[in-house]
């Protein structure tokens, strides 16, 4: 069958959940915490229990305005309302969530490369309990029976709904990496979707190219990492062009990802849609912050990612290659730009800093508060000046960070990474050439990237201690030498 | 105003209520009496009047992010119809969560 | 009448402080007198005899030691089964709640134990507090103390017949449409619904959250106002409930006297009720009036509206706030095979009918396309009908008309016609609607000998006008009452 799918245009939006990072839920003082034994952080207002009620957490009000800030949104008088439906998870069969005065509206987010996807509310809701399956797989359907914990029940939520200006999976993916950026640069959220403290709910439809109307859209749940984001859009556009190619409709409907056989599968059509019966929460007032406090928030959000990522930019001297770029996007999302910026103005070389902390630091993220931003701009300007080879220098930040260390010199003298002298590198290389004379051949009848075979017999040899710049150096002058 | 039967089923599966053939047929005439009796305030014009919700002036009331204790598991849990695994035990779920 | 204790609040607490009786004495006496007369009325659906008792002891004490335990020391006190009483069961006198015991205590309670009073059990209401009869209770009908082949009015009906029997001289109930004030009239006791927010909701089992207040019982004006004044004030667990505190106590207001006052005898609440009760309303007028008060008629066209919003919007909230009786984490549940099926199966054994009925009506109220036509319109009446109060507030400090249209009814003669049971608050909904604060104080007798109420209405935050003028009523009602004794 042929599918002309260069003729269709996608279009998406975006609903995207994130936990509030405070310390208490959102309408009580049970403790926000994941992880923990089940019902054990629950009270009579997050287990609805008869007779409790509502009171809202002032932190969790100036984190979703950092977000609304932080997404160049307006902030607005609001208010709360019950969204009305039965499930089990659901402590009092109603969600208190904001309708049609969200705290956030009217933002923007403006991606790396340069787009502009429209923010259209950013609102205060509480999440719901857990369900766990048992039987059938663990899977809803096919389950005997579903128990229920309520420790998630009443966390703070704030839903991120974009407008449908987004036009492909890839585009999706980065708006969702440049949001948990900004979450975890604001520290409103972790961003952790693995956790589930970050949730991404797809609208997708598809269009002639060219038509001003949108197509009906479906709505995709089960998105539960960023590469189930892409996928899931990308086969949900096939599927709906297909559909139109064969003559067919779209059904509005909202559909399920399942990331094993990579599809979507229809959940309900939108005529069993519920009957939500919104109305205002009687038991609570109305939100209006006002000037003073929103503007106090507004001070205390730092730097946005997209200017700390110009700033690293800026320390790499402007043009940095594409890898590089990787690496800037990596250290800014991961919050660990601060480490290159004082290893740079420390006097270490950028590019460096940022390669050890885009990789050393970044896959040892637990460890990162025992680490000294002092002692790793000093290790980095070890390594650069040549008295640590890398591996010497990846070793003395991993013991840095695993130790709480703050002296990288002391560091590197108890692991006795001595910087070794010319002579004993020469030694070391004439001992390598010696043992592999075709290798040697090899490389003097200009197979240069044999000289990755010798760095790593020195290194084996010297167990890591030499430098594989100076081996190098030793390796051209010998050839050179022979030459003559 | 009046109701259908089946706007009176719809509402019972909405409020999950199985009701009998015998409370359908007496809602649908008694809620429908009620709602009669309510039209005398369906006939007034009350464009761009404000809604009441809650007869509160006062706006952000709020508390600390402070943690309160809460209650303990097994007072809780002992008062449930059904417990497994220190969880709330239901039966099976037919349907996603909306 | 009084098959209990003939003491009243401000005696016993006066004796128990002053070494003259042990609140342990009072406690066992009371709990006595109820297992020996309530068999007849049912006022009460449990009792709590042991932790009375060991509050009573705990009062002792502090009275041994030379300390006080509070202004209402001894003084045991019934509340309405919708107030959550830690480790006691607490039941809406509905099945659905059946044998739940709350794990924590309302905020009322806690006020209570502060000021010394003790908890002597929990009051028979209509289920959920949906009534005007207490009859939809679970757990059978309370019968009215005065003439046992009525009702003792509702949906507090439980509340009112306890201290209309004399069984205790304090009680809590709850008023969402009038169910405090309109029991407290056909038992001709005083009942009074404070301003919205004067008193923390929290433990309160909500019926509509936007119109519900906890409000005292007792047997005179002066010992309302002591209950109302311990229960009042601002709690942090509770958004809705209101900063402002009093400027003076209710002591003085209950003898400044009403000289001066500008009273409005309200049209609409006097209009279609029954001739004795009208005679009563107007002959309480005139004792403001003797009093120096000025007094004078108004009508408040708006306030014909209030019935057709009140349901609309209490059902509405009524359907999300009952939702969570669903069988999955406390009281009834009925097993089915999935979880929706065991959702259904226990909330149609768990409720009766007249709840099921205002399920029904409120989750219409709120469904998809009806919304703005019934919720909406009902939410845009009470701005209407919050103006017109401001309005005639503008003239008037306060404003008086009938409790209820008319005396008790008998048992049964409303159940099968909602609407005229609904009728029943006809005149108690409005206060409820605008959440000001209105109380009802026993003026004579209407047909059949039995008791009527005079409501006196204020705005919000002015509970002390309406003590006042409460008061001077009830002195009224007392001369009326002496002159008549001496006459025959």
């Amino acid at each position: 069958m042929s599918v002309d799918r260069n003729s269709f245009e996608t279009v998406i939006g975006l609903e995207v959940h994130c936990e509030l990072l405070t310390a208490t839920k959102l309408f009580c003082g049970c403790p926000n915490v994941f992880g923990e034994e089940p019902n054990t952080n629950i009270c009579p207002v997050c287990l609805g229990l008869p007779g409790s009620l509502p009171v809202l957490n002032s932190q969790a009000v100036e984190l979703a305005m950092r977000i609304g800030l932080a997404l160049n949104c307006e902030i607005r008088p609001s208010s709360f309302h019950r969204k009305n439906y039965f499930y089990p998870d659901q402590a009092k069969d109603y969600q208190i969530s904001q309708y049609d005065e969200p705290i956030n509206s009217n933002g923007f987010l403006e991606l790396p490369d340069g787009s502009r996807v429209g923010v259209t509310r950013a609102h205060l809701e509480e999440d719901t309990g857990k369900t766990t399956h048992v039987g059938g797989g663990g899977r809803v359907h096919s389950a005997e029976r579903s128990l229920v914990d309520y420790n998630r029940s009443g966390v703070p939520l704030v839903e991120i709904v974009s407008e449908p200006d987004i036009r492909s999976g890839a585009q999706a993916r980065a708006y969702v990496s440049e949001l948990r950026s900004i979450l975890v640069a604001t520290r409103a959220s972790d961003g952790k979707m693995e956790e589930g403290s970050m949730r991404v709910d797809a609208n997708v439809s598809v269009r002639p190219l060219g038509a001003t109307e949108f197509g009906t859209r479906c709505e995709v749940k089960n998105l539960n990492s960023l590469r189930s984001l892409t996928r899931a859009i990308d086969y949900e556009a096939a599927r709906q062009i297909e559909l139109i190619n064969n003559g067919e409709e779209v059904q509005q409907e909202t559909r399920h990802w399942d990331e094993d056989s990579g599809s979507t599968s229809s959940m309900r059509s939108k005529e069993e849609a519920y009957d939500y019966r919104y109305f205002p929460e009687p038991d609570l007032v109305r939100l209006a912050p006002d000037d003073a406090w929103i503007a106090s928030v507004r001070e205390s959000l730092g730097p946005l990612p997209a200017r700390r990522r110009a700033k690293l930019v800026s320390l790499l001297g402007g043009s940095p290659s594409g890898p590089e770029m990787d690496q800037v996007l990596a250290t800014v999302e991961l919050d660990l730009d601060f480490l290159v910026i004082e290893a740079a103005k420390a006097g270490a070389p950028a590019a460096l800093a940022l390669a050890r902390a885009s990789n050393e630091v970044a896959s040892n993220l637990d460890a990162l508060r025992s680490l000294d931003p002092a002692a790793f701009s000093t290790t980095v300007q070890m390594e650069s000046r040549g008295d640590l080879s890398s591996t010497q220098a990846k070793a003395v930040i991993a013991e840095l960070m695993s130790t709480g260390r703050t002296d990288p010199v002391a560091v590197a003298r108890d692991k006795g990474f001595e910087a070794m002298s010319g002579e004993l590198i020469a030694q070391e290389v004439a001992k390598a050439v010696s043992e592999a004379p075709q290798e040697w051949k090899r490389y003097l009848s200009g197979e240069e990237k044999l000289s990755q075979f010798f760095i790593g017999k020195v290194m084996k040899a010297t167990r890591g201690k030499a430098n594989g710049k100076d081996v190098v150096a030793e390796l051209r002058r010998l050839s050179a030498s022979e030459g003559e | 105003m009046k109701l259908s039967r089946s706007e009176v089923v719809h509402v019972a599966n909405l409020a999950r209520l199985d009701l009998s053939e015998v409370e359908v047929e007496l809602f649908t005439e008694q809620l429908g009496l009620i709602l009669e009796h309510a039209t005398d305030i369906g006939a007034l014009d009350l464009d761009g009047v404000e809604p009441t919700a809650r007869p509160v002036p006062q706006e952000n009331v709020m508390r600390q992010d402070e943690v309160r204790p809460g209650l303990d598991r097994r007072d809780v849990l002992s008062s449930a119809p059904a417990v497994e695994s220190n969880r709330f035990l239901v039966p099976r779920i037919i349907g996603e969560e909306p | 009448m009084s098959r209990g204790l003939p003491l009243d609040a401000f005696t016993i607490a006066s004796e128990v402080r002053s070494h003259e009786r042990s609140a342990r004495s009072v406690v066992e006496e009371v709990i006595e007198s109820i297992e020996r007369g309530d068999s007849e009325i049912r006022s009460f659906v449990s009792l709590m005899a042991e932790s009375a008792l060991k509050r009573a002891e705990v009062v002792d004490e502090i009275v041994a030691n030379g300390c006080d335990p509070g202004r209402l020391a001894g003084v045991p006190v019934a509340l309405k089964d919708n107030l959550c009483t830690k480790g006691a069961a607490t039941t809406c006198s509905s099945r659905i709640l059946e044998g739940w015991i709350p794990p924590y205590d309302a905020t009322v309670v806690e006020k209570l134990r502060d000021a010394g009073a003790i908890v002597v059990g929990k009051t028979n209401m209509d289920e959920f507090a949906m009534g005007s009869s207490t009859e939809t209770s679970f757990y059978g009908p309370t019968r009215n103390p005065h003439d046992t082949t009525k009702v003792p009015g509702g949906s507090s009906g439980g509340s009112a017949a306890a201290v209309a029997a004399g069984f205790v001289p304090l009680a809590l109930g709850s008023d969402t449409g009038g169910s405090i004030r309109q029991p407290a009239a056909l038992c001709g006791v005083v009942g009074m619904k404070p301003t919205y927010g004067r008193v923390s909701r929290y433990g309160l089992i909500a019926f509509a959250s936007s119109l519900d207040q906890i409000g005292p019982f007792a047997r005179s004006v002066a010992e309302a106002a002591a209950l109302y004044e311990v229960i009042s004030g601002h709690d942090e667990r509770d958004s809705t409930s209101l900063l402002k505190s009093e400027q003076e106590t209710t002591e003085e207001a209950l003898t400044r006297g009403v000289a001066g006052l500008r009273v409005g005898v309200v049209t609409e609440l006097l209009d279609a009720m029954a001739p004795q009760v009208v005679s009563r309303v107007r002959e309480a007028a005139d004792a403001l009036g003797l009093s120096g008060a000025d007094v004078e008629e108004v009508s408040i066209p708006e306030l014909r509206y209030a019935l057709s919003a009140y349901y609309l919007i209490a059902p509405a909230e009524a359907s999300s706030n009952l939702a969570r009786y669903d069988g999955v984490r406390y009281g009834l549940r009925v097993d089915a095979d999935d979880v929706a099926s065991m959702n259904a199966a226990s909330r149609t054994a768990g409720f009766g009918p007249e709840v099921k009925r205002r399920i029904m009506l409120g989750t219409y109220a709120l469904s998809a396309g009806y919304y703005d036509a019934y919720y909406g319109q009902a939410q845009k009446v009470r701005t209407l009908l919050i103006a017109a109060f401001d309005k005639v507030y503008e003239r008037f400090d306060v404003l008086v008309g009938a409790t209820s249209p008319e005396t008790a009814f008998e048992l049964g003669a409303k159940s099968s016609d909602p609407i005229a049971m609904y009728l029943s608050d006809v005149c108690t909904i409005p206060s409820n609607l605008a959440g000001h604060p209105a109380i009802s104080v026993p003026f004579g007798s209407g047909e059949g000998g039995l008791p009527v109420g005079v409501q006196v209405l204020a705005p919000a935050l002015h509970e002390n006008e309406m003590f006042t003028v409460g008061a001077v009523i009830e002195r009224a009602a007392s001369d009326a009452r002496n002159v008549g004794e001496a006459a025959t």
